[in-house]
């Protein structure tokens, strides 16, 4: 028993640190974006179309992951493509997480009528395939990063107001919630209070699967061209274009595919290791 | 007799959810900030030119008023004319759902068929080095969404080593003169295996897309559950009778183990038909979603009203399937009453 836990234990820490790592260094990529990226993302030169990374031979000095069939530097636009991505992550995923996780909060320490109406919408979120849900308020609010977010915040919030409905009724029923009430504390001051802190690793987890599903969802519309106009770098519309040009530049298609990956494995990873770290049963 | 009691009373729900459907549609697509009309026409169209085609579109009339007309045409088959292509909704629909259903299909099976040997070979090698191995596999298959997979198998299979292809439904120089839109079930009664090995090698990358995470669920979930079974006397008993371990698994444990699976199974192939939308475009295959994102960036309302109305249909249809499906694998269900 003791070395199973071990073994249990023993790749998690390796897990979390890595994808740790790799969103830190993502993270301050895109916020000194103009300090990192060694050319003007958006600068084309036609002389300098399709050059492959630096290893190649015909490669240009200077374009070290090569360029695009209009000469634009795809290290650079990576680099500045992380920070759209980061934003809608982050944006999003806080958003998101603050309306469902409040709405699960008063569900399910409050019950009564506020859980009846709360619990019927989830139902009714449920039984719509998200799916239809994303097309639908696209094709309402129209193209742009502003109904990005707005569309993940409109779909997802379940995911939080179901999981911390069922986590806030059963710390509800415990005795140091009844002790809290009996020592004369209102409830809303007990919920946040004493709920709130112990439902927290939760949100913080459910937080960070919910940015990496932030991360997909941009670069899904961003590669369907309904994201941001055509002009700013992001991933998505970089492997759009870059699967179009497969055969002839290889490169315009893989090293934002690299990151997009790597990106949505450590949110994924670290939601995932965060969740069994938290996990009191696990624990 | 319980049968036919759940038939009736999901057919009556699917209807009423249906409705619900094509209402919510309906009202929110016509609260659309921006005139989807005044978007078809050049730039210097006078009003008298906008006024005039929003009356044909019928646009002109009270939201319950359009509501009442298009649910009198729905019902005679009529879902309206599309905006950006001009023809109508419902022919234009009907002719891409067969792809998308065959594809649906082709990935559900690759997902039972590699889920479903997963969780054997788990279950047979239990508390080994190959169980763990698959726990690992399953975990990382989830992890990453089918747009991914599509990415990674192109480039592996289209780019690094090219042997399948990676875009389109079917070898444009192949000549079929088929009567209906299901390529693939036609081929088959057709027995032409030309044609079947084209649209399977078509297929293969998108449907692998599709079905890798939703393998990974099922070889979890059956999994546990075929683990759970191995417990029970009844599987013991079937040991001492001196069954070999395969036997006893797919004999014995499969049969009450895979009741739970099959119900996740239902609720994630809804997923998965959702997931054909951004695989279609991916893999430019010519179905209902790569021309449900064409609609939206055309913002062809009536279009993307039939689509939505259309996929809904179809999930609540496979609900309905798998609802019945349980009561008849159920032995405690199919007795009842």
């Amino acid at each position: 028993m003791q070395d199973e836990r071990g073994a249990l234990k023993r790749p998690l820490g390796l897990r979390l640190w890595l994808s740790g790592s790799w969103l830190t260094l993502l993270f301050f990529a895109a916020l000194f974006a103009p300090l990192i990226a060694p050319k003007d993302p958006l600068m084309q030169d036609l002389f300098l179309g399709r050059m492959p990374p630096f290893w190649e031979s015909g490669a240009e000095p200077g374009f070290w992951l090569g360029t695009d069939s209009l000469g634009r530097d795809v290290l650079s636009r990576i680099v500045y493509g992380a920070r759209l991505t980061l934003i809608v992550a982050f944006v999003a995923g806080v958003l998101t997480c603050i309306i469902g996780a409040t709405l699960g909060l008063i569900a399910g320490y409050y019950r009564g009528w506020a859980d009846r109406i709360i619990s019927r919408f989830v139902d009714i979120w449920m039984a719509f395939p998200p799916i239809l849900f994303a097309i639908l308020l696209i094709a309402v609010l129209g193209p742009g990063l502003f109904s990005i977010i707005i569309a993940i915040i409109i779909i997802d919030w379940t995911r939080f107001a179901r999981v911390i409905r069922a986590e806030a009724m059963s710390q509800g029923a415990m005795d140091y919630v009844a002790s809290a009430q009996v020592a004369g504390r209102t409830k809303l001051d007990t919920m946040l209070s004493e709920i709130l802190p112990n439902v927290l690793p939760t949100i913080i987890a459910l937080l960070t699967l919910e940015m990496g599903i932030g991360v997909i969802v941009e670069a899904i519309l961003s590669f369907v061209n309904l994201s941001i106009s055509t002009d700013s770098p992001t991933w998505g519309g970089m492997i759009s274009e870059g699967r179009t040009s497969i055969h002839q530049a290889w490169w315009v298609l893989v090293f934002p595919l690299i990151t997009l990956f790597l990106t949505v494995l450590s949110f994924s990873q670290l939601g995932e290791g965060l969740k069994d770290r938290f996990d009191p049963v696990l624990r | 007799m319980a049968l036919l009691r759940t038939f009736l009373l999901r057919l009556v729900t699917t209807i009423i959810t249906l409705f619900g459907v094509a209402v919510i549609v309906f009202v929110v697509i016509r609260v659309v900030p921006g005139n989807p009309i005044a978007m078809m026409l050049p730039p210097g169209a006078t009003e008298d030119d906008i006024a005039q085609l929003q009356a044909l579109y019928g646009f002109d009339k009270s939201i319950l008023e359009q509501f009442i007309i298009w649910l009198s045409g729905v019902v005679q088959g009529d879902f309206g004319t599309s905006i950006s292509t001009r023809q109508p909704v419902a022919g234009l629909v009907l002719n891409r759902l067969p792809a998308t259903l065959e594809l649906s299909i082709i990935s559900l099976i690759f997902a039972v068929l590699m889920g479903g040997t997963m969780a054997l070979l788990g279950t047979r090698y239990r508390d080994g080095k190959a169980e763990g191995v698959i726990d690992v596999i399953a975990g990382m298959a989830l992890s990453i969404p089918d747009f991914l997979w599509g990415l990674i198998l192109i480039l592996l299979f289209g780019v690094l080593w090219p042997v399948f292809h990676i875009s389109g439904r079917i070898s444009p120089a192949l000549n079929i003169d088929f009567s209906t839109q299901f390529y693939l079930f036609e081929a088959i009664l057709r027995l032409r295996f030309d044609v079947i090995y084209d649209l399977i090698g078509h297929m293969l990358m998108p449907a692998l897309a599709l079905a890798i995470p939703l393998a990974a669920i099922i070889a979890q979930l059956l999994k546990q559950s075929l683990k759970e079974t191995m417990h029970l006397d009844y599987v013991t008993l079937a040991r001492t009778k001196g069954y070999s371990e395969g036997k006893v698994i797919t004999r014995e444990a499969l049969p009450n183990a895979v009741l739970p699976t099959l119900t996740l199974v239902g609720v994630q192939f809804t997923f998965l038909i959702g997931g054909t939308v951004i695989i279609e475009r991916l893999f430019s295959y010519e179905g209902l979603g790569n021309m449900a994102i064409d609609a939206v960036i055309n913002r062809d309302l009536p279009l993307i009203q039939g689509i939505v109305i259309l996929f809904a249909l179809l999930f609540t249809l496979v609900n309905l399937t798998v609802d019945i499906l349980y009561v008849v694998l159920n032995p405690r269900l199919r007795n009842a009453r």
